[in-house]
């Protein structure tokens, strides 16, 4: 059974949303953390509820409007969403009143919203969905174990046209604990000079990007998502790599572009340097973390790129780190880790 | 895609009991976990009751061979997993396939809540290794590298359906040959911020809860973890013993009503309760038990009933809340209930609603009252509903 991407809405740092040309007018930013470019949600979300919803709520529930515009669906056959996260703003808040009121007088909004299925909760209210409704919150994989539920479902037949999406918002507090935690530069750098700046440490990033997958072929398709393949602490990436790829008939060779997660950071980097010396020696490379920075669910900004890079038959610039045989890629490999511990490899193949 | 899938183990710690035979004791002698806060630094010690379980970290470090340092959800899954695998005792476990899929719903919270104290004073304060661990993640990695674990993991939350929904998801996982076993289920230890979260919301009662009486009053917190060991034919015809039952039947339906309340017409359940009734082929009339997720909220008890009520008119089996022992486990009362579930097929056993006195109004049906002993129990079906409209019901069936 063929799985077909049949829309997408990425909210990102870059102009990701509601706009036309993909990739072309490229946002530039200097420090270590990338902030996503809010759209006019008043055209997703009733006024008088976005004033109560918080940032990743906001983005979530916009970026899953627009995904259902595009595919031209009133109701998904269900609704699952990856974050590792969560709502964190809300989290923060109401942990914030506890220590500093000490229990008392608390008002609830932020609890209630602080849960992690609160995004795809809201999704289902707005929509009146029933359907099936889950949230996947797995660190590194989270939007991957999210995917491979809704390819689950669908090659179960349980349901079809299935809203699924990556989300992640930063915050000021998560971001200065992650930076005390080591993960980002020391000093403020260009985004687009990330990848030339070998050091440790990368750049924070959040989003939203949604897909409607469904089994059904079109030409209005972007895509089809052919294979997923999520790896914890693999022994050897390169061999994984090969025998995913195997799994589909496929070698290196078949693949036209591969899409990988460099972020900047010496460490980070060394497996995709070392692929790219051997194993991808002789492909097409991009990159995307640049653009929208580092965090648990990226990979779903590199989904969101490799569906519009096959539709539009274009690989942008900005992304291109090695151009081989890249003009009109029908087949593009997504290779991203988390830290070194959780690696996904997402196959897209053109329809 | 059409084979069975086998319950082969369970593990359980909680309020009345550190595993499945302390469980099985206590739910026999009908005595409830719920009592007085000794853990939680918090102000409603003496004032709110709670399901705590009754080993401090310490003591869990010591069972699990884990660092009391780290958050008590994990040291609680540990706990639960490694006698849910042990029991299974899976021959040629390290040459399988093998998954863990848990549920929780604040991660590490109770460590970020001591950084965060610190952390708030100056943002340069806050020890980094009690906010290492927050995300929810986090417990099930340090769980599955504990179990030898590494060829699928992941988290899932959806509140206080989490571990039912996790126990759906590697059941799955299986029935689509990614896996040849997978422990799921959930855990979830108690904090201030969920202790507060809730008690904003005013839906805890002062009392010991009375799920499904007229005069309910809200929800008592508990804490705990609880697996099932889910294997596919293949391996469950290797195992040694006879697995304990299936699962047959599983839904997954979203209420669409309200972020925290449930529809009174109890839409999300209905429909959890009729799709997996549908997937496991069976009718209303052949489940012989409900365990009901039953919080002892007003709203929630209420639309439960009516969802009851829709589905199984005129048959109502036997059902009680469990709750009313362990409290209110949230991330990990699907885990446990699934656990109860299947040692009430396999001793052939139903469990009492404590503390019920008066059926609510207009119901045409109440819990059961009394620990009942030799029932025939062929089928059990296990609710659990969570926020935002999350609602999800199993059914495990006789071999």
């Amino acid at each position: 059974m063929e799985i077909y991407i049949r829309s997408s809405a990425c909210i990102s740092p870059q102009k990701t949303f509601t706009n036309d040309d993909f990739l072309n007018h490229i946002v530039e930013y200097t420090g270590t953390r990338l902030k996503a470019i809010e759209p006019d949600y008043k055209q997703f979300i009733d006024p008088k509820q976005i004033r109560r919803m918080s940032h990743v709520i906001k983005m979530g529930v916009a970026a899953a409007t627009e995904c259902l515009n595009q595919a031209n669906i009133d109701m998904p056959g269900a609704i699952i969403t990856g974050t590792a996260f969560g709502c964190m703003e809300d989290t923060i808040t109401f942990l914030t009143r506890v220590v500093e009121q000490h229990e008392e007088l608390l008002p609830p909004t932020a609890f209630i919203q602080s849960t992690h299925n609160t995004v795809a909760a809201q999704i289902a209210l707005l929509l009146k969905c029933h359907n099936y409704n889950n949230t996947f919150v797995h660190k590194g994989i989270s939007f991957e174990s999210a995917l491979f539920d809704a390819m689950m479902l669908l090659n179960e037949q349980e349901a079809d046209n299935i809203l699924i999406g990556g989300i992640e918002e930063m915050v000021d507090t998560s971001f200065k604990v992650l930076t005390r935690l080591g993960l980002y530069k020391r000093w403020p750098v260009s985004n687009l000079s990330l990848l030339a700046t070998a050091s440790k440490g990368t750049i924070g990033g959040e989003g939203a990007a949604f897909f409607l997958l469904g089994t059904q072929s079109s030409t209005d398709n972007l895509a089809a998502l052919t294979g997923l393949k999520t790896l914890y602490k693999p022994r050897s990436v390169k061999e994984s790599i090969t025998a995913f790829l195997g799994s589909y008939a496929l070698t290196i060779g078949d693949i036209d572009l591969v899409i990988t997660g460099k972020n900047g950071d010496l460490k980070n980097d060394e497996v995709y340097n070392m692929l790219n010396g051997s194993l991808f020696k002789n492909t097409s490379l991009a990159n995307y973390k640049h653009l929208c920075g580092e965090y648990p669910t990226s990979s779903s900004f590199a989904l969101w790129m490799a569906a519009n890079i096959i539709k539009t038959g274009t690989v942008p610039e900005v992304v291109i780190e090695r151009d081989i045989n890249s003009s009109t890629p029908k087949k593009v490999l997504i290779y991203n880790h988390y830290q070194n511990k959780y690696h996904s490899l997402m196959l897209v193949s053109a329809i | 895609m059409s084979s069975s899938i086998y319950v082969a183990g369970v593990g359980v710690i909680s309020a009345i009991g550190n595993n499945a035979a302390e469980n099985l004791a206590s739910l026999a002698m009908e005595k409830a976990g719920i009592g007085d806060i000794t853990l939680l630094d918090t102000i409603y010690r003496e004032k709110l009751p709670v399901a705590e379980v009754k080993l401090s970290n310490d003591e869990l470090a010591a069972i699990t061979g884990l660092p009391s340092n780290i958050s008590r959800t994990t040291l609680l899954s540990v706990a639960a997993t490694q006698e849910a695998l042990d029991d299974a005792a899976i021959p040629g476990f390290g040459t399988l396939r093998t998954g863990f899929v848990s549920g929780n719903s604040v991660g590490g919270m109770d460590k970020s809540e001591d950084f965060f104290v610190d952390f708030l004073a100056d943002s340069n304060k806050g020890k980094l290794r009690n906010v290492f661990d927050h995300e929810c993640g986090s417990m099930t990695e340090i769980v599955a590298d504990k179990l030898g674990i590494s060829d699928f993991m992941t988290t899932i939350s959806t509140a206080c359906s989490s571990s039912a929904n996790a126990i759906f998801y590697a059941a799955r996982l299986i029935k689509n040959d990614v896996l040849d076993v997978v422990i799921a289920g959930g855990t979830d230890a108690l904090a201030k911020f969920t202790l507060n979260g809730f008690n904003t919301l005013m839906i805890l009662d002062k009392e010991f809860c009375k799920p499904f009486d007229e005069h309910r009053e809200g929800l008592n917190l508990g804490e705990g973890a609880g697996y099932v060991v889910l294997v596919s034919e293949k391996v469950k015809n290797t195992l040694s013993k006879q697995p304990y039952c299936t699962l047959s039947g599983y839904k997954n339906s979203n209420d669409a009503y309200h972020q925290t309340a449930s529809s009174p017409e109890g839409t999300g359940s209905y429909l959890a309760m009729k799709g997996a009734l549908q997937k496991s082929g069976l009718t209303p009339a052949d489940i012989d038990y409900i365990n009901l997720h039953g919080t002892g909220t007003p709203n929630n008890d209420s639309a439960e009933c009516t969802a009851i009520k829709r589905v199984f008119h005129p048959h109502y089996p036997p059902m009680s809340s469990t709750k009313s022992y362990t409290g209110h486990t949230l991330g990990a009362c699907g885990g446990i209930e699934a656990v109860f579930s299947v040692l009430a097929i396999k001793n052939k056993i139903i469990y009492p609603n404590l503390r019920f006195e008066t059926r609510i109004e207009d119901m045409p049906f109440e819990p059961e009252k009394n620990f009942l002993t030799g029932q025939e129990i062929n089928h059990v079906m296990s609710n659990s509903f969570g926020f935002g409209g999350n609602c999800t019901s199993l059914i495990f069936s006789a071999i």
